[in-house]
């Protein structure tokens, strides 16, 4: 059965009719053909589907669509703005923290709702909320110096601002 | 003369890193097409029998599904080794393991397709199971497969170089120690898939999850009967491979069947639960390393044993069962030494290649019983490898060329770095540090299907705009080939990397490169790379120096401009320089090949082991292990790698710090393990935790500090010098952990993975009195067939055998092989 689904895509606003089990990664990927979200076991153990849903990561591989009527939802596509790369994807591009790229949605989002919490966290920290998400590339060691270097810039910047 | 360059050796932005952070990457998953179907496989649920009836009528009747098809369907076999071309694309007779596929249904979406594949019903008849190599080699039938050297025996190879028994014998001491590594999986994020197409003209197109191209493109022509040039295949971006995208698959053959029947676009994508039963991982092995020592600490002979559970189907396996025994004498002096593998069919997932292939295993041994040595002799382990470390520029016993080699660079680096004399064997109790060495193939000297075609091809297009695009089959598999090929252009040419477009691993647009394996990429498309940019230039600089008026040995390309030398305001910039070759010379392009140079070695099974060039690799690792609960963290590893010239720093770092962590994965917790169903269910032998939650594997709490040291010396063989980089650093972690784990608690776990239960279990040996170790208590007798006796080259060897009938000379072969290959049924 299909049902009608209004929420929010990357600040656009989406209106689709999608079947009723179909989850967030479902309707992300095969409704809205936004393949940036990746899958890795679809069953919330790799953490490659993570997306901000009202600003918090989820496991969208979990989320029912259903659910998210009226919500906002951020993925991988989502991160530029004005056509400018978000600090943490320049970071990941130019430090070596995205090797296949395959597991690099999922983190970049995830390390997105750290920073947006936490502007300047610890290694410590960082590794604690990358945790869930699996990279099998790095070794993660880049992925953590890629973080820490866009926290530097995105503080740099707010600075910058005051 | 040397110049300075400009983007190699300089830690640079991957040419692809906006693709990866932006979601851009097209994965074979990612792909969609108008009127697209969707496929699913129905799995066997025996581990073992013959298929006595499909009845597919069931599912047939489901609204919207568009076909159903059975072995039936498809009558050829293929494989990746042309000895072992044992697979078809959905079972025939039998079935061989759990996971093994029976059915395809092809229907509108995934959900219709998986609901009619369950209505499907197959009668088995269920047969002997063969559970471990132990049951395979005690009962010969029923028989697996019916070839292979007998019973369940896929294939026992003996090698002998020099009188080994006698050379252990005369040797100081003896040592005589037996080991084993439990299989585990590659893991790759992505889950593997493909889509396949009839294109406009009525050929076929298969985008696929693969490392091999070339070779799936083989298989497909061969399974499908197809003449090859009516198939095109494109690797999309591999999501991870590690091996374990690198054999032609049954899923990208039924899908390929599936799109020529209903002329329509299929796609499939594996679960996580069928990627761990597609496996063709890492083998599980048992190993007996006998070797003579000197007082001095100088190896005599070694007298090594192999015995490989395959896995259900051939894969790799012959090569994997070689590759056991092949790189030992690479990395030490070993005079005399006999080598004897054994691989056996078993009802389980095939095993093939995987990160280090074949050779993690008994480096793990060698390692571990180096470290035992040292202990006897009371020697420090970095001394004693010293001490014997593989001539540069010499022929091994088993002929192998070993021409640059750093590992006595490799050990002094980390020993320095980690402090290791002040701290092997003086920490307290619960801390330790180990160390081990290794090396690794720069891509394998022989191809799979044996010719003289070149292995890797490229081709350099240059155009009116400045721009060039170049061509070639290489994967891309995450590693980071795209970026080498067009840093490698972009230096030659004095162009910056993001000028260059790389059009990869399609084989309708790209010359033959085999593929993303055994760290062959960066040398041998690298090379290939030079070449064709070295002739381009060599184009542009006759028709700029004759314009200008400058000898062309003055001519300077560097930052987008060609200028004289010794005026550099004298110049043109790139962009006019192609206009000018092109207004003298017409269209503008160049290829370039590489072939390795022919191997040493002329007897069965020496085909195995040849490398332009080996790299090298020493690790310390230190472990704190808590002697009440066993529990293994390691908190740093120091970590050199010879690797002769670093391309791009970021992506080499990205390569040890990944083979540090997968190592430390293979080490200590990840395992590919089988059970048995209750005899109340069916007792069919199935994967214990097919899922990444229960598979443990490391996560970044996990992991150590790493320190890194690259060993720069330039290598003639290499692209600037450079050597492999994906492979070797995997391989001393093991062992180094295990080393590691003796001096923090004084026990030896002789197995992977070095579980907190084993480490528990060696202390409590020794608390009652027993010896103070996990691990295979014995290696069983084997059947071996005769050796193939081939005399060392220090003693007289011309590297023949000198008991094997005279071979006709398999390398004289040309084209046809291949093309033979492919229709061969």
């Amino acid at each position: 059965v299909k049902i009608r689904l209004a929420c929010s895509v990357n600040d656009e606003a989406v209106d689709v009719l999608v079947e009723d089990y179909k989850t967030v990664l479902e309707v992300l990927r095969e409704d809205l053909h936004l393949t940036g979200t990746k899958h890795g076991c679809e069953l919330g153990e790799c953490g490659a589907c993570a997306v901000l849903i009202d600003g918090s990561p989820v496991l969208s591989c979990l989320a029912l669509a259903a659910e998210s009527e009226g919500r906002s939802i951020t993925t991988v596509e989502g991160l530029a703005e004005d056509g400018r790369l978000h600090p943490l994807q320049e970071c990941f591009a130019d430090l070596g923290a995205a090797q296949c790229g395959y597991c690099t949605p999922g983190i970049l989002i995830t390390a997105k709702a750290l920073l947006d919490s936490e502007p300047r966290p610890s290694r410590e920290r960082i590794s604690e909320a990358l945790s869930g998400n699996l990279c099998r590339c790095t070794g993660y060691l880049q992925i953590f110096e890629a973080v820490e270097a866009a926290a530097a810039q995105l503080a740099d910047a707010r600075e910058a601002r005051r | 003369l040397t110049r300075r360059t400009r983007v190699v050796g300089i830690p640079r932005r991957r040419v692809d890193g906006r693709a990866k952070v932006t979601g851009q990457t097209r994965f074979a998953d990612d792909l969609t097409f108008p009127r697209m179907l969707h496929c699913r496989l129905l799995r066997s649920t025996q581990p073992h029998a013959r298929i006595v009836r499909v009845d597919t009528a069931a599912a047939q009747e489901i609204d919207g599904v568009h076909l159903v098809l059975t072995g039936d369907a498809f009558p050829i076999s293929y494989g990746i080794l042309p000895v072992s071309h044992d697979e078809h694309a959905l079972c025939r007779e039998k079935v061989r393991f759990v996971g093994d596929p029976v059915a395809a249904v092809i229907a509108r979406d995934e959900a219709t397709a998986d609901l009619a594949a369950h209505r499907i019903v197959v009668e088995y008849e269920p047969l002997r199971t063969f559970a471990t190599p132990a049951d395979s080699l005690a009962h010969p039938e029923p028989r697996i497969h019916d070839y292979g050297d007998h019973g369940n025996v896929h294939r026992a190879v003996a090698l002998q170089f020099g009188d080994v028994d006698e050379a252990i014998a005369n040797a100081d001491h003896v040592f005589d120690d037996v080991f084993f590594f439990e299989g585990n999986t590659h893991l790759p994020l992505e889950q593997h898939a493909s889509v396949a197409l009839k294109d406009p003209d009525g050929k076929l197109v298969v985008y696929s999850s693969t490392q091999t191209p070339h070779y799936l493109h083989l298989a497909l022509a061969k399974a499908l009967a197809m003449p090859a040039a009516h198939i095109r295949v494109v690797a999309t971006p591999n999501g991870g491979g590690f091996g374990g995208k690198s054999d032609p698959f049954n899923h990208e053959i039924v899908v390929a069947k599936a799109a020529l029947l209903l002329d329509r676009p299929v796609k499939i994508c594996l679960n996580r639960e069928e990627v761990f039963y597609c496996h063709r991982g890492r083998h599980p092995v048992l190993m007996r390393f006998r070797t003579g020592v000197t007082k001095e600490g100088r190896i005599t002979g070694l007298d090594l044993q192999t015995l490989l559970d395959g896995g259900a189907y051939g894969s790799y396996g012959v090569a994997s069962t070689f590759y056991t025994g092949a790189l030992q004498t690479v990395t030490y002096d070993i005079p005399r030494y006999r080598f004897r593998g054994c691989r056996v069919f078993t009802n389980k997932p095939p095993c093939g290649p995987k990160r280090g292939h074949g050779t993690p295993q008994s480096r793990f041994g060698q390692e571990v019983q180096l470290d035992k040595i040292a202990e006897r002799l009371g020697m420090d382990p970095a001394e004693l490898r010293l001490g014997m470390i593989a001539p540069a520029d010499s022929l091994t016993a088993n002929y192998l060329r070993v021409g640059t080699i750093g590992l006595a660079e490799c050990i002094r680096r980390v020993v320095d770095r980690s402090g290791w004399t002040t701290k092997f064997r003086q920490r307290p109790t619960g801390r330790g540090i180990g160390l081990a060495c290794s090396s690794y193939l720069s891509g394998a000297g022989l191809p799979i299907n044996w010719n003289d075609l070149p292995h890797s091809g490229v081709q350099l297009k240059l155009d009116r705009s400045g721009g060039v695009t170049v061509f070639c089959g290489a994967t891309e598999i995450g590693q980071g080939s795209d970026d080498v090929l067009v840093a490698i252009v972009a230096e030659v040419l004095g162009i910056d990397p993001f000028d260059v477009r790389a059009v990869t691993g399609d084989t309708d647009l790209t010359p033959v490169d085999l593929g993303s394996y055994s760290s062959r990429v960066t040398l041998m498309m690298g090379n290939a790379a030079i070449q064709a940019a070295e002739r381009a230039r060599d184009r542009l600089a006759a028709a700029v120096g004759a314009r200008l008026q400058v000898p062309v040995d003055r001519l300077v390309f560097a930052d987008r401009r060609v200028f004289d030398s010794e005026h550099p305001e004298k110049g043109v910039t790139f962009q006019e320089a192609v206009c000018i070759a092109e207004a003298q010379f017409g269209t503008i392009g160049t290829t370039g090949s590489y072939t390795p140079p022919k191997s040493a070695a002329r007897f069965k099974g020496g085909g195995v082991g040849p490398s332009p060039t080996y790299s090298y690799t020493a690790a310390v690792v230190e472990v704190d292990v808590d002697p009440d609960t066993g529990w293994i963290t390691v908190p740093r590893v120091w970590i050199a790698h010879d690797i002769g010239c670093a391309l791009n720093p970021t992506l080499v770092r990205g390569q040890v710090e990944g083979s540090v962590y997968m190592g430390l994965g293979e080490a200590l917790m990840e395992e590919q393990a089988f059970r048995r169903l209750p005899a109340r269910l069916s007792h069919a032998l199935v994967h214990k935790f097919p899922s990444m939650l229960e598979y443990k594997s490391p996560t970044s709490l996990d992991m150590p500090d790493i320190v890194t040291d690259l060993i720069e010396h330039p290598d003639p063989a290499g692209p600037f010098g450079a050597k492999e980089v994906g492979q070797g650093p995997l391989l001393p972690i093991m062992p180094a952990v295990a080393n590691a784990v003796f001096d923090a608690v004084g026990v030896r776990v002789d197995q992977v993975p070095i579980t907190p239960e084993k480490v528990l279990r060696a202390l409590q040996a020794r608390a009652a009195g027993k010896p103070a170790r996990v691990g295979p208590a014995e290696f069983p007798a084997i059947a071996w067939p005769e050796p193939l006796l081939v005399a060392p080259p220090w003693e007289g060897g011309d590297g023949r055998a000198s008991n094997e009938p005279q071979r006709a000379s398999k390398r004289t072969v040309d084209a046809g092989v291949e093309a033979k290959a492919a229709v061969r049924s």
